[in-house]
């Protein structure tokens, strides 16, 4: 059967050339970075050449880009190390509604330990609103973390007018990056943020590899103690051939970013196209404009979207969908309750991210996979008018 | 396709439902669920001498909404009434060869919507005896 992958926000193939710079570092290079012989420093040097690429994709300074397990890890590490660091000077954190997991329960670990959290609403498009950020702001803020895109449905947030207000006020400001770092350009200077997560996986690099830019000069402190590894940052020997693959990812993406989010961009319109026109009772959740070039969230009325997704799964289609029913919690998503979509509208979501395999024929032969799948649900549907 | 937490028989099911549809004027209908908490399900049925001639369903939910359903019809098609009253939910999770836990009130549902519409059948019978 034929199996298309359109799930690329949840992860993404490793690229061969990827995979290629990877394996000498499971074999004849296993050298700590940490030793001084010709083994530790073949492996230290590997370590530096991907620093240095990590920091092209953001615009950093090498000296600024610190190795994590992934995106998780990186939030945590900004969040906890940057309030913990801080909190003689206030104890309150401002977010938003919409952020991943990795960002919200932290934050409400913090809340345990006695930090103070404003979590911001979004406009029904998702947007986090920088007036609502400027209100938030107290004598005690000390940090805010807003993400670059969402995950679920692909709002492009506002970075440069929140960092700076953030800079103004002089509020660190953490972006979880994980879902742009690769898929369009960021410039941490341009963006005025002091800290940004991101992914090995979701570039297509490897799992279990992810980096956080720190600005030179903000106030952090680890939350891993052992050998003192990444400057101190980050104890534990590194995983060299993530920390390689993820540099070569980071390098692939740079190179390849203009023409693939174009690609993507057309990918994405040409099916959003057809679906919106073709199928009865559906939208687009998110931004029309400033939305993520790969990724798309339908909702389709009177159908649930587990059902869909299994439907398309069975089709050979990969996606996603925020619908309660798929969930363990059996909760809808909290990114489209945040954007005010009724239970019964986001239970019929579909989310669609396109990736670097994806052609023209896929999206052609998914449009018709959707279009059947939620014709033949609507046909059992008790929600159907009629 | 094994679907994690879906035996083979829910797949089935719910890939291939039976009885999907409605009947018109049926001799019992039943409603359950609501869409806000996620599952809506109606069933259908036609009595002839007291057996469940005919039993159509429509469902909006999940994959196990939608495969607790088609088992229930199934379970139910051909049975007296009073037999018909006695499939239990676990009856109907059981014979799906069990689902997961989270899926539990699924197979709730479904029970209840043909106990429902059996009831509507038995309370509009009594109505014709006067």
């Amino acid at each position: 059967m034929r199996r298309i992958y359109m799930d690329h926000a949840a992860t993404t193939p490793l690229a061969p050339e990827v995979l290629e710079a990877m394996i000498p570092y499971f074999s004849e290079r296993y050298g700590n970075p940490s030793s001084l012989h010709s083994f530790g420093r073949e492996a230290r040097e590997a370590v530096d050449d991907a620093r240095t690429e990590v920091a092209a994709l953001l615009n950093a300074e090498p000296s600024e880009i610190y190795f994590t397990s992934g995106g998780t890890e990186s939030d945590n590490l900004a969040l906890r190390g940057i309030a913990r660091k801080n909190k003689k000077k206030g104890r309150h954190i401002i977010t938003s509604s919409i952020e991943h997991p990795a960002v919200l329960e932290v934050c409400k670990a913090l809340a345990g330990e006695g930090f103070e959290v404003t979590y911001l609403p979004v406009t029904r498009e998702g947007l986090v609103e920088v007036g609502a950020v400027e209100e938030a702001v107290r004598e005690d803020t000390i940090l805010i973390s807003v993400m670059h895109a969402n995950n679920e449905i692909g709002t492009i947030q506002p970075l440069e007018e929140i960092g700076r207000l953030a800079g103004e006020k002089e509020i660190y400001f953490h972006t979880d990056g994980v879902q742009t770092a690769g898929k369009i350009p960021v410039d941490v200077r341009s963006l005025g943020v002091d800290a940004f997560s991101l992914s090995g996986h979701k570039l297509y690099g490897p799992k279990g590899a992810g980096a956080l830019y720190i600005r030179k000069g903000v106030r952090i402190e680890s939350i891993q103690q052992g050998g003192g590894h990444e400057r101190g940052m980050r104890s534990g020997t590194e995983n060299v051939p993530g920390i390689v693959g993820l540099g070569r990812a980071a390098m692939l993406a740079e190179e390849k970013m203009e023409e693939e989010s174009e690609r993507m961009r057309s990918l994405r319109d040409r099916m959003s196209g057809w679906v919106l026109k073709e199928i009865e009772d559906s939208w687009l959740n998110g931004h029309p404009v400033k939305r993520l070039p790969s990724n798309l969230n339908f909702g389709f009325r009177y159908i649930e979207g587990e059902s869909l997704l299994l439907y398309l799964d069975a089709k050979g289609v990969a996606a996603s969908t925020g619908s309660a029913c798929s969930s363990k919690k059996l909760a809808a998503s909290h990114v489209l309750s945040a954007i005010g979509l009724e239970p019964v509208e986001s239970h019929g979501s579909l989310r669609i991210t396109l990736g670097m395999e994806n052609t023209e024929e896929d999206v052609d032969y998914a449009c018709r996979a959707i279009s059947e799948s939620v014709a033949r649900l609507r046909e059992m549907s008790a929600l159907r008018p009629g | 396709m094994s679907q994690p937490g879906y035996s083979d028989k829910v797949m089935d099911h719910f890939m291939n439902p039976r009885n999907v549809g409605v009947i018109e004027d049926p001799d019992g209908y039943g409603k359950v669920g609501n869409p806000t908490c996620g599952d809506v399900m109606e069933m259908f049925i036609r009595v002839k001498d007291d057996r469940i001639e005919e039993i159509k369903f429509r469902t909006f939910g999940c994959g196990a909404a939608i495969a607790t359903s088609s088992m229930t019809t199934e379970m139910a098609l051909g049975k007296t009434v009073e037999e018909g009253l006695k499939i239990t939910r676990d009856e109907v999770g059981r014979e799906l060869g069990g689902l997961p836990p989270n899926k539990m009130h699924c197979s709730n549902l479904a029970a209840d919507a043909l106990h429902m519409a059996l009831e509507d059948y038995l309370n509009k019978a009594a109505v014709r005896k006067g």
